[in-house]
């Protein structure tokens, strides 16, 4: 496929005639949403106030976390269908052992107070949890060698029924003030903690991604998985890496996503793998493999939730919304496979 | 009055951005002649021909078929004008039949009422024929992936003479053909030329241009040097308008860095595949050049890759530096400071979607890596070198891999050994598609490495390149270690006759190397 389209900005500019068409090619979707964006906030100016963004951009937070997840199994030709459910177990574990001692409902009744730590070691539970799962999807795809859609669909059901039977399908509320805290609160009352936590997770995953061996042999895996092993890649130990970090920062994104809504249910996350695959391909992390960056990652999560409040502000029937979001989904796809065919 | 050019091109250039690849090439190619193509790695053949046939949107120049102006926008257009491409890449779909993927997109249809279904007893009939036509006789109904690589391509031809191709292009046929499938190749080409269809033959071996090339046009870097008839050019007078200047020697003087010191020792290995490489050993000294000679297929490159663990070995030992060791991954043998050259490029060699630098760095991260951390200079560092050191055409070590030249593409990943830095360097067909003049200075660079006290291990299929670079030459026939010749008493016949020298109670069977594969 020696037509495989060069990215132009590696390259000195040559011809500015192409570079338009090209730059639309490729960043097409983000250009039609922006102006979504704008015609919203044209017709109802609250979209654009400081609330609003602020609520769009806490959205985004824990989403970006688990996309970035995603993101290290589709540059390895990979997927995660079992995000989505994983994000709904951390939850319901999480909010299972952090609820308030006085509460009626409280599904460990006898837990004792074990104080501020306890918070913490419970997120730490939940990826422990989830990383036993993503070690399960990881071996499954390398050693198995299940496709990676067939084997993390599997464990999209399987998660689903442990949570399932962990809950008894009962809903859980009446959090501790100290885990709501995690999403609520504000680093000096001015910088959300969700903000903080999603900017550590996006510096350490670029940090990984580009300057670690893990990170290269990532995308060398997604080039050429044969090549990446003839050239001393141990392939299946960076592929299980891959899965149980994925299957932690869902982990995290459920805990957090618990600590802001202030309950959780089974249903939680359901669907979320799906959001995350689209936030991760609009953002040019190509379906193909071998190519991903985090920052494209960030633009396609915002992009994304821009997308959703934008269909809510102009009225859109929640039914309706949900076919605009599938042709954003397949259209964003059409394009990034466009960039490959494109002629040169 | 027949046109005196099948095929003109005049004025032919190309950019892509940060590259001219083609600055006004002429191309004229009579009726009935096979028109060799030749320039150095990277010098625009493989663009030009692709500007022809579509593949690429040419900048400006004119295209003549027949003194006729055309354009042609695609490479659906291009068949319709009757020109066909024999890629360098072949893209068969290996499952499916014969016939089938000679009328891939194209099958003969039975219309019941709306229905619209394949004639497949017409198209089994067809493709016989035609296959027949050009001197083969496969069934049509065999699948395709049976075949070996050489047969396919012959295929493909069939397939461009079945769609009356009237100019077919063949660039870099041979690289991967045993000289059996080489010499059918050629038969067909006769054939195809004594019935009046043009060729355009690009490759970078002069012995095949002096058997089958009745013109020559000579490229070097995207400009057009000059076009000639071949009986009227000698082999120096081509490299020289190739190159730009002359080349004295094809081979750097050889000299003998062998020590006494045994750094491989293998032992009785046999592959799990009853059919693959049986009770091989050899050893390989400390500063050798050890040569692996035979025919395509005598399971040369199942034995390397099995010291390399690609492969498993069902049965013998392997002795690093004197010590016992078990490979069961390309990951261990490196660790014990072994690498290698594969010899399909593009399945276990190239990584498309990354950089040149990515691409020479890959195998040498661990090397450079300090709490966890890769540290970017100093691989910088080891990536320039080696790059520069095999002079790579390119505008910088950023650009992606896929849009090198085939020959770059090789470079780079020789690079990518040179930067690794392994004791003991399996080379399998290095030079494959490399030009005359960078061929030297590779090995030039294997002479430098030895040495540095290094160790090489070289398979070609070139009894020349054998010859003259090996201090030893080990030759193998159908899965056994045949012979051994010390490099004073190698000759092209001694080697011939090892590599033949079959084992009567060995079942011989052509197509065992993809079996293998699969
Ligand atoms: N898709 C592309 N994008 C950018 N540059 C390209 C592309 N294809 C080819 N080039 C550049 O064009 C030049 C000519 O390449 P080409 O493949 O035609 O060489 P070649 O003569 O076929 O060499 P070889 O003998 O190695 O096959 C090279 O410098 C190459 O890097
Ligand atoms: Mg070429």
């Amino acid at each position: 496929m020696t037509s495989k389209k060069v990215d132009a900005k590696d390259l000195p500019m040559q011809t500015n005639k192409v570079n338009v068409k090209d730059f639309l090619i490729n960043n097409g979707i983000i250009v039609v949403l922006i102006m979504l964006a704008i015609f919203t906030a044209i017709k109802q100016p609250s979209f654009g106030s400081f609330d609003n963004l602020k609520n769009i951009a806490l959205n985004v937070a824990p989403r970006f976390i688990i996309a970035c997840g995603v993101s290290g199994c589709l540059i390895t030709r990979g997927t995660d269908l079992s995000a989505g459910r994983m994000v709904g177990l951390s939850a319901c574990i999480a909010g299972t052992l952090l609820q308030k001692p006085g509460y009626s409902g409280k599904f460990f009744p006898n837990l004792p107070d074990f104080g501020i730590w306890w918070v913490f070691a419970v997120l730490l539970i939940c990826i422990a949890v989830c990383a036993i799962f993503g070690l399960i999807n990881g071996m499954v795809v390398s050693f198995l060698q299940v496709p990676a859609f067939i084997g993390t669909l599997g464990m999209q059901l399987i998660v689903y029924g442990v949570c399932l039977v962990y809950t008894n399908a009962t809903p859980i509320g009446g959090y501790r003030p100290a885990y709501t805290e995690v999403a609520k609160g504000r680093l000096f009352g001015v910088i959300p903690y969700l903000f903080l936590i999603a900017l550590a997770i996006g510096l350490v995953i670029w940090f990984v991604y580009n300057k670690t061996p893990h990170g290269k042999y990532m995308y060398a895996i997604g080039g050429n998985e044969q090549a990446a092993e003839v050239s001393g890649v141990n392939t299946k130990k960076t592929k299980i890496i891959i899965y149980v970090t994925a299957a932690a920062l869902y982990a995290l994104g459920g805990f957090l996503v618990g600590a802001k809504s202030g309950g959780s249910s089974v249903n939680m996350g359901m669907g979320w793998e799906l959001e995350a695959i689209a936030a991760c391909t609009i953002g040019g992390v190509s379906v193909n493999g071998g190519i991903g960056k985090v920052s494209g990652v960030l633009i396609g999560v915002l992009v994304f939730e821009i997308l959703k409040t934008c269909l809510q502000y102009l009225g859109v029937d929640t039914n309706y919304q949900y076919i605009a979001q599938g042709i954003v989904i397949v259209v964003a796809i059409a394009l990034d496979i466009r960039k490959y065919i494109a002629k040169k | 009055m027949a046109e005196e050019y099948r095929l003109e091109m005049i004025g032919v250039s190309k950019s892509f951005p940060g590259v001219k690849a083609l600055d006004k090439i002429n191309l004229k190619v009579r009726p009935g002649t096979v028109h060799a193509l030749m320039g150095e790695n990277g010098a625009g053949k493989s663009t030009l021909m692709k500007c022809l046939f579509g593949i690429y949107k040419m900048d400006e120049g004119n295209v003549l078929i027949d003194g006729k102006d055309v354009s042609i926008a695609n490479p659906d257009e291009a068949l319709g004008k009757g020109l066909a491409m024999v890629h360098q890449e072949l893209q068969p779909v290996p499952a499916r039949s014969i016939a089938e993927n000679m009328y891939l997109g194209r099958y003969p249809l039975i219309k019941i009422g709306p229905l619209k279904i394949v004639d497949h007893k017409t198209m089994n009939q067809e493709a016989e024929k035609w296959l027949k036509d050009v001197k083969m006789s496969f069934n049509p109904r065999a699948k395709l992936g049976t075949l070996s690589i050489g047969q396919m391509q012959s295929v493909e031809i069939a397939k461009a003479v079945s769609q009356n191709a009237r100019l077919v292009i063949l660039d870099e046929p041979t690289s991967s053909l045993t000289d059996n499938e080489v010499e059918a190749l050629f038969r067909i080409i006769r054939e195809l030329k004594s019935r009046g269809v043009s060729m355009i033959y690009i490759s970078h071996k002069m012995a095949e241009i002096r058997q089958i090339a009745d013109d020559i046009t000579i490229m070097r870097d995207g400009t057009y040097v000059g076009s000639w008839k071949v009986k009227d050019i000698s082999d120096d007078e081509i490299v020289k308008q190739m190159v730009g200047r002359e080349l004295s020697n094809v081979y750097p003087p050889k000299e003998d860095y062998r020590t006494d010191e045994t750094v491989l020792k293998v032992s009785h290995v046999s592959s799990i595949h009853a059919r693959s490489f049986r009770d091989c050993s050899f050893e390989l000294k400390k500063g050798e050049i050890l040569g692996f000679g035979g025919l395509v297929g005598a399971q040369r490159t199942e034995l390397m890759e099995a010291i390399f663990g690609m492969r498993h070995i069902a049965s013998g030992e392997i002795e690093i530096l004197g010590k016992k060791v078990t490979i069961k991954r390309p990951q261990d043998a490196i660790n014990d400071s072994v690498g290698m050259i594969t010899e399909d490029r593009r399945g276990t060699g190239i990584i498309g979607c990354l950089s040149i630098a990515d691409n020479t760095a890959i195998a040498s991260y661990r090397n450079y890596t300090k709490a966890g951390t890769i540290n970017s200079k100093k691989v910088g560092q080891v990536v320039k070198d080696s790059i520069a050191k095999l002079s790579i055409k390119t505008p910088n070590d950023r650009t992606l891999i896929q849009s090198l030249s085939g020959g770059n593409q090789q470079k780079v990943i020789i690079a990518r050994w040179l930067a690794n830095n392994p004791d003991i360097l399996i080379m399998d067909e290095p030079t494959r598609g490399i030009d005359v003049g960078a061929k030297y200075e590779i090995y030039q660079i294997m002479i430098d490495l030895v040495k540095q006290g290094k160790s090489i291990i070289m398979i070609s299929s070139e009894m020349p390149e054998l010859i003259g670079m090996s201090n030893r030459i080990i030759v193998m026939c159908n899965g056994h270690i045949t012979g051994e010749l010390e490099d004073d008493e190698a000759t092209q016949e001694k080697i011939m006759a090892f590599a033949t020298k079959f084992d009567l109670n060995d079942k011989v069977t052509e197509n065992f190397t993809q079996e293998v594969k699969s």
